[in-house]
Order: structure tokens, then C-alpha cells, then sequence
């Protein structure tokens, strides 16, 4: 079985994320950029289920600049077999992308599709779902525990009553979330070998893809910043402020 | 378990700052065919980089001349020097001491420097590694320097391997180079071991912080440089401030304080801060904000101070020795021409051994020669250090004498014998509020579930002799608060270090008045995570 592993460029966890000076969008020049975290638990379920020997091959697939192709390095470091980058620098959706990663399906046929459940830039929670619906084959969102038996899948998804395990058949689309497993760390080596890895780089425009309409954020504001607060000496106190301020 | 790598290069690099990418890249240059890697402990190539910083270009020129046409992040060309003594409430503007005069330089993030500079070094196929430390010298049986270990991954707090253990590689190579900046941990080692500081004036240290602020639109003229001594130290203590206006209404502003200063209450950090709020930057400041923040140590020692560079097998380079020429407060310009002029020696003698007799022949050395007394002139306080720097610039540094450095950890008075100097500091109202806040703009990240990488051989000693004779001074040198004293329920006293708020500055292994605590590398890619410092 071969498995695709999506993987996203996206500004580092650890970045404090600054609003850009003309207000449209956020800084991005001397920014720490890494993988999407939940897409390193992607690739590293990827690399579990062939070192168990249930898939033959992993592919790394990515959509962005041509930058990315350092994100792809980084999954081909983990262990992925070899990497696809579906070049585009338009503004993408989530509706977008899951036309683009059917397009790279279609061609190569995979077993599973993992994504990471969301990308933390944007945070939507979208991709895997609408990539599902568009392949015509079920989804399992949310998952903490995979395994693979012969045509199915049996996916523990955290939902908000707690865990449920649904069987799907394969092939299927599951999205990770952060229990799922701890990635690896790369090894010294193992970089060396990737970069003799095969990385193909695809332009979105050849892809054949419907139009999709496009979302445009004209304006991003930080939060308020909260206020110092008073202090209270005492109940009666703290109930004159609030009806002062009109809180109750 | 899994096995230890080993592999082989031709040259290793310990430290991706401008010392050893300048190494590696002229070493393949002229070496097209030679394999070099470059280690970093930074997540990313320019992470843990800090300083001021005003870049004398002409090394770099040299080096990588297209440089002018990729022109790093933050570039600004000096423009107008200015050079104060500062009061509580004011300024005095003094004559700029020739040795600040900045006509030809840039203002620049040396962080994003090296990012570049990295770059052009993997183009000339030269392995960089970010998010890997060199944790250890390796030797072979002659006692010569075969490599460098590089430090384990995923081992947990109490020193078990976890899922996810991963052992460091070892690297061999035919040449190691230590480029590890100010106070390097495989240099301390290598210094010790070899022995390589005999002879010579112990090495004396500064602590720096910085800070980059977005301003209201109008205030900056780009380009503008001033530095300011005074107060809010005291004329005993010897150190001073920056102030870089860059352009998009931005500065850099900072403040170093001499690690040699002996008043055991003392706060580097507070004194910064106090700094901040001195009414020429208040002006300046009011209103603005925070983008990133850090702190990092800086080489004082100069020439007398500096130690044999080479040994079996391998070099110190840049500030692991300490070629910062300090009275121009410019290491960059040195660690490059230091980090070439190695990999000449290393192409041309095949051999480390002459390096030391090499850079003491060159330009580099003569630079160093001539402010050699300047910074110990301060030892006797401000104004007899005016004076000295005063003689050495008129004579050029040619009278026939070469004042001596003493080392930091010994400076401290003990507090029975001190009381508090009056620094006429104020109730300041800028921020960062205290030195956790601070921290948050170094955008720090360890793993929290790693070994302690702030060795304290002996926390028994924190509690029976420190407290006594110096009050724990590591709660106040430390800028991110890593040394706390708590008590426990039971009321008694225990250090608590908080390592994963570490950035990596090194003031500790260098202050500690009883030279206890040694600074390791955590685990490859922790640390502060530096924007356009
Ligand atoms: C506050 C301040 C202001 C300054 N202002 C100026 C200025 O205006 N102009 C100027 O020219 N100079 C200035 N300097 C000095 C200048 O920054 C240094 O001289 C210069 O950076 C030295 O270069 P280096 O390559 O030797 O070390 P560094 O620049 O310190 O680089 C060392 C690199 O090695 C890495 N490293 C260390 N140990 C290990 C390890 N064991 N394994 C892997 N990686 C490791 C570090 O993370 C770092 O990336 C300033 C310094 C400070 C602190």
C-alpha cells in the first residue's frame, strides 16, 4: 500500500506571530518557518505503518512556494521515500487545496491519505474533509489511534465526549491529532540521504484544476489588550464597581 | 538501543556564527573538493545570534563580495555618530572617541547575516546543520583532536532515553574548528585541557542585552548611532549603552555592563531596563513596542587575554578565543577575517599547528595591539579609564606597557564588607515589567522534559556559603531569571534552576563567585529562537 503524507510550510509554533505594518497580513521576512506540527505526526504515522510493514511506500506532498521544498526535505530526512511539491504561490483555500492534493491522488493512487487535522497559520480544519468528499471515499478525522487491517482502517478519533473507534474502508483520509504518536527526531545522516531523495516539483497550472473562488482578509487587528485592573477591598466593593460599569 | 553514526568529514565546524561560516566557506573555496560541515544549536541558522550590531564590511568584502547585492533583513549604512555621558536626567554630548567613528559601516542583524551566509555556504556544498550542538571534543589515543560529539536527543529529565532517543553522531574530521562565540562550552574544555590560557591575562567578559522596537512613524533617523556611558552605572562599574536608528521606524537599543563589576546586589538586567527610561529614550520609546529581545555575553579581554588558538588537531576561531576588538565594541569584522585567515593556515599548512604564530603575524593581531590597555584601563573606574583611552588612542598604543585584566567570578565584594552604592535609579514604566517578560520576546523554547543543562556541582554550597557571603548573586546576573531560591514547606532553602527559560548568554558559568556552574548544550534546536538580532 502507499501512503501520502501532506505536509504544510507555516511559521514556526515558537514564533510570536506580528501583524505586518500595512495591516494585510502577518510578518513573514526573518521568521522561523518549520512543518506544520500535526503534519510531522502525519508523516511520522506514515513511517510507523511502513516499518510495520503495512505500506510499501510514503510520499511526502506539499503545495506552496518553491521554499516548501525544505519542509519536504525535512519529511524525506524522517524517512518518506520521495516528495511531490505542487507548486503555487496564489492564495490558496482549503477548498483549493483539496482539488489540488485530488489531482496528485488520482495520479498515484494511494492506500491512505493522512493530513494533519489543521494547519496552525490558519487554523481551519478543512483540507482533510473536503479532500474526502471529492475522492468519494470515507474520512476519520481526529485520530490518536490507527491501525490498519487488511482493507480497513480502525481509527480512535477524539471527539468531545471523549474517544470513539470507527472502522473505515479503505482507501480512506485520516487527519492527526497531537496524541497521535511523537515524531521523530532527524538524524545527521539521514539528511544527507535526503538530499539524493527524489523530490518532484509539479506547477499548480498544470494541474487541470476547477476554478474556486478565492477568500481575500483585507484586515488583521491584534486583540485588544486587556486593561491593568483595580484592586477591591471588599465584596460590597467589587459589586458597586460592577454595577458602575454596568456588569450587572 | 540504537547506535552512535560516526561520520567523516575533512573540516568540522563547531558554531554557525560569522567566525566559523567564514571558516567553512573560504576553506571551500579554496578547497572545492574537501567535505565541510557546520554545526548549530540554533532550530535555524542566526537563532541564537546576538549583537549590536555596526559591521565594519571590509573582511566580508573580501569573502563574499555579492553580499552588497543580498543585503541582510535589517541594513542600514551608518550615518551620524554620537557619543554622550549621561546624569539621572541628562546628557552631555562628548566628542566620538575615534575608535567609534562609523563612516562605511552598516547597521545590521547580524542573525540575518548568517542565514545568508549559510546559504551561500550549503551552494558551495557544504553541510550546515541547525539544531545540532557539538557537545564534546572527541580525542584519539595521541591526545589530539579527532571531532566533536554532538549532543543526544530525547533523553528525559532524569537522564533515561526516551521513545524517541535518538544518539548524538559522532563526527571525525582531519580538522576541527571551535567557533562557538563568547565563552564557547567545547572551548572551555579544549582551553582547559590543553592549557591554552598559560601565560596569559585571565579573560575578562560583558554582559549584553538588546532589544528591537517598532516606533511611532517619525521619530528614527536611519543611520543614527549613539553610545552613552555613565549612569545608570555607577564610575566604578564599567560599561555603557547603543542605540541604532534603523529604518521602518525601528531601533535597536542596548546596554552592556563589564562582568567584572563588584557589587553582589547588582542587576545587568535592571540596569538596562533603567537605561530604557532615561528621558532621551523615554521620549524615544513611549508608545512603541517590544519585537524581540535577548541577551548574550561578550569577549573583553583583548589581546593580552587571549589564548594560543591553535592545538593538536583543531582551532579556536572568532570570539571562542576573543578576537572582538572591544573598544570598537566590533567582533564581526575579526571573527571573519579570523575564520579566513584559519582556513588559509588549514589549506596551506595541512596542519593546525602555526596558526597561532600566523594570526599574531597578521593584521588582525596589530588591530587588537593597538587598543590592548583601553578596557583594563577602566579597572580603576570611569575616569581614569578616559584618561588611559585618552593616552593609548594619541600614541596609537606604542608605549612600551600592557596593562593586565583580572577575571570576573572573583570580583564580587562579599556583602559583609559592602553596602549599597546609590545608582539613582528610578521607577521605571517601559517595558518588559520583569525579566519573564523579557524572556517572552526571545521566543524560547527547550523541551521541558531534558536533563538540567546548568551543571551546579554543588547546590548545598548555594544555600550554606552563598546566601551568607554574596546573597546568591545567580538570581540577579542571570537576564531570564533561570536561578531562583525557594523555600520548601518545610522552610528549608533549595536553589531551583528553571533552565528552559536559558538563553544561552553564559553569564553564569563566567560570574558564579565560586566557579560551580558549568553552561552545556541542552538539546540541538532548544533555545531562544532570535528574530533580527
Ligand atoms: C550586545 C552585543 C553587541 C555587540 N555589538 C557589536 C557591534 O556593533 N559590531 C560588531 O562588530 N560586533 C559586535 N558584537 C560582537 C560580535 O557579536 C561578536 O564578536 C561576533 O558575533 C563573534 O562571532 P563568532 O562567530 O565568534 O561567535 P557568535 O556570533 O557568537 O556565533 C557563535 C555561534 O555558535 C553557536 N554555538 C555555540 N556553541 C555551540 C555548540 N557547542 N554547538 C553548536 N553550535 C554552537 C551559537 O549558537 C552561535 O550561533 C556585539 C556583541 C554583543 C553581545
Amino acid at each position: 500500500m502507499k501512503i501520502i503524507a501532506c505536509v504544510k510550510r507555516v511559521i514556526d509554533y515558537n514564533v510570536r506571530v506580528q501583524i505586518n505594518r500595512d495591516g494585510d497580513g502577518v510578518v513573514t521576512d526573518g521568521v522561523k518557518m518549520s512543518m506544520n506540527p500535526f503534519d510531522e505526526i502525519a508523516v511520522e504515522e506514515g513511517l510507523r505503518l511502513k516499518e510495520k510493514g503495512v505500506a510499501t511506500e510514503l510520499i511526502a506532498v506539499s503545495i506552496g512556494g518553491s521554499e516548501s521544498q525544505q519542509q519536504l526535505r525535512t519529511a524525506l530526512a524522517m524517512g518518506a521515500d520521495r516528495a511531490i511539491l505542487v507548486e503555487n504561490d496564489a492564495p490558496l483555500i482549503p477548498l483549493g487545496a483539496a482539488h489540488i492534493l485530488l489531482r496528485i491522488i488520482e495520479k498515484e493512487q494511494p492506500g491512505l491519505v493522512i493530513l494533519g487535522k489543521q494547519a496552525i497559520d490558519d487554523d481551519r480544519n478543512q483540507t482533510g474533509q473536503m479532500l474526502a468528499a471529492l475522492w468519494g471515499r470515507p474520512q476519520a478525522t481526529f485520530a490518536s489511534a490507527l491501525e490498519i487491517n487488511g482493507e480497513k482502517a480502525s481509527v480512535t478519533r477524539e471527539i468531545d465526549a471523549g474517544m470513539e473507534t470507527i472502522e473505515v474502508d479503505l482507501p480512506a483520509v485520516v487527519t492527526t491529532d497531537l496524541r497521535l504518536n511523537e515524531p521523530r527526531f532527524v538524524k545527521m545522516p539521514d539528511i544527507m540521504k535526503a538530499k539524493r531523495k527524489t523530490l518532484d516539483v509539479i506547477a499548480a497550472a498544470s494541474l487541470d484544476l476547477p476554478s474556486i473562488p478565492n477568500v481575500v482578509t483585507s484586515n488583521f487587528s491584534p486583540p485588544p489588550t486587556r486593561e491593568a485592573g483595580i484592586k477591591v477591598e471588599s465584596v460590597e466593593q467589587l459589586v458597586d464597581v460592577m454595577k458602575t460599569r454596568g456588569l450587572i | 538501543m540504537s547506535e552512535r553514526d560516526v561520520m567523516e568529514y575533512d573540516l568540522v565546524v563547531v558554531g554557525a556564527g560569522p567566525a566559523g561560516l567564514s571558516t567553512a566557506i573560504r576553506y571551500k573555496q579554496l578547497n572545492p573538493e574537501a567535505t565541510v560541515c557546520v554545526l548549530e544549536k540554533a532550530s535555524e541558522i542566526g537563532a541564537h545570534i546576538l549583537s549590536g550590531a555596526v559591521m565594519e564590511p571590509g573582511y566580508l568584502d573580501t569573502l563574499l563580495p555579492e553580499w552588497r547585492e543580498h543585503k541582510p533583513a535589517i541594513c542600514v549604512a551608518a550615518q551620524k555618530d554620537r557619543f554622550a555621558w549621561l546624569t539621572q536626567t541628562r546628557a552631555y554630548r562628548l566628542p566620538t572617541p575615534p575608535q567609534q567613528k562609523n563612516h562605511g559601516n552598516y547597521i545590521i542583524s547580524l542573525g540575518s547575516l548568517c542565514k545568508w551566509m549559510a546559504e551561500k555556504a550549503e551552494e558551495l556544498e557544504i553541510d550546515v546543520f541547525p539544531g545540532f550542538a557539538g557537545a564534546t571534543a572527541l580525542f584519539n589515543d595521541a591526545d589530539e583532536v579527532i571531532g566533536v560529539r554532538c549532543g543526544d536527543m530525547g533523553v528525559n529529565k532524569a537522564g533515561e532515553h526516551g521513545p524517541a532517543y535518538a544518539p548524538g553522531v559522532d563526527i571525525h574530521a582531519k580538522f576541527t574548528v571551535l567557533s562557538e562565540g563568547c565563552r564557547g562550552s567545547i572551548s572551555k574544555q579544549l582551553i582547559r585541557k590543553y592549557q591554552l590560557d598559560t601565560g596569559k591575562s585571565p579573560q575578562t567578559y560583558g554582559l549584553g542585552f538588546k532589544e528591537l522596537w517598532q516606533l511611532p512613524a517619525g521619530r528614527t533617523r536611519p543611520g543614527t548611532i549613539q553610545h552613552t556611558i555613565g549612569w545608570p552605572l555607577d564610575s566604578k562599574t564599567y560599561g555603557g549603552s547603543f542605540l541604532y536608528e534603523l529604518d521602518d521606524d525601528r531601533v535597536y537599543i542596548g546596554f552592556v555592563t563589564g562582568l567584572d563589576y563588584a557589587d553582589p546586589n547588582f542587576s545587568p538586567f535592571e540596569a538596562f531596563q533603567q537605561f530604557k527610561n532615561h528621558p532621551i529614550n523615554k521620549k524615544l520609546l513611549d508608545g512603541g513596542e517590544i519585537l524581540s529581545a535577548g541577551a548574550r555575553t561578550i569577549v573583553e579581554g583583548g589581546l593580552q587575554s587571549l589564548p594560543t588558538m591553535d592545538m593538536p588537531g583543531a582551532l579556536l576561531a572568532g570570539d571562542s578565543a576573543g578576537t572582538i576588538n572591544v573598544t570598537k565594541i566590533k567582533g564581526i569584522h575579526m571573527a571573519i577575517g579570523t575564520g579566513m585567515l584559519a582556513a588559509e593556515h588549514l589549506s596551506e599548512a595541512a596542519t593546525t599547528s602555526g596558526f597561532d604564530a600566523r594570526w599574531r603575524a597578521s593584521k588582525l593581531n596589530a588591530e587588537l595591539h593597538k587598543v590592548r590597555n583601553i578596557r583594563p584601563g577602566f579597572n580603576k573606574g570611569l575616569w581614569r579609564g578616559l584618561l588611559t583611552a585618552v593616552i593609548e588612542t594619541v600614541t596609537l598604543g606604542k608605549l612600551p606597557r600592557t596593562l593586565q585584566n583580572h577575571a570576573d567570578h572573583n570580583s564580587l565584594t562579599k556583602l559583609a564588607e559592602h553596602s549599597d552604592p546609590d545608582y539613582q535609579w528610578v521607577e521605571r514604566q517601559l517595558p518588559p515589567r520583569d525579566r519573564l517578560a523579557s524572556v517572552y520576546f526571545a521566543s524560547n523554547a527547550h523541551e521541558e522534559d531534558q536533563p538540567v543543562h546548568l551543571k551546579v556541582a554543588d547546590t548545598d554550597l548555594c544555600i550554606s556559603k552563598c546566601t551568607v557571603e554574596y546573597g546568591n548573586p545567580c538570581t540577579r546576573f542571570c537576564p531570564a531569571g533561570v536561578y531562583e531560591i525557594v523555600e520548601d514547606a518545610d522552610g528549608a532553602r533549595r536553589l531551583q534552576i528553571n533552565s528552559s527559560n536559558c538563553v544561552h548568554c553564559k553569564a553564569c558559568d563566567i560570574k558564579d563567585p565560586y566557579e560551580q556552574i558549568n553552561w552545556v548544550t541542552p538539546e540541538g534546536g532548544s533555545g531562544p529562537n532570535y528574530q533580527n538580532l
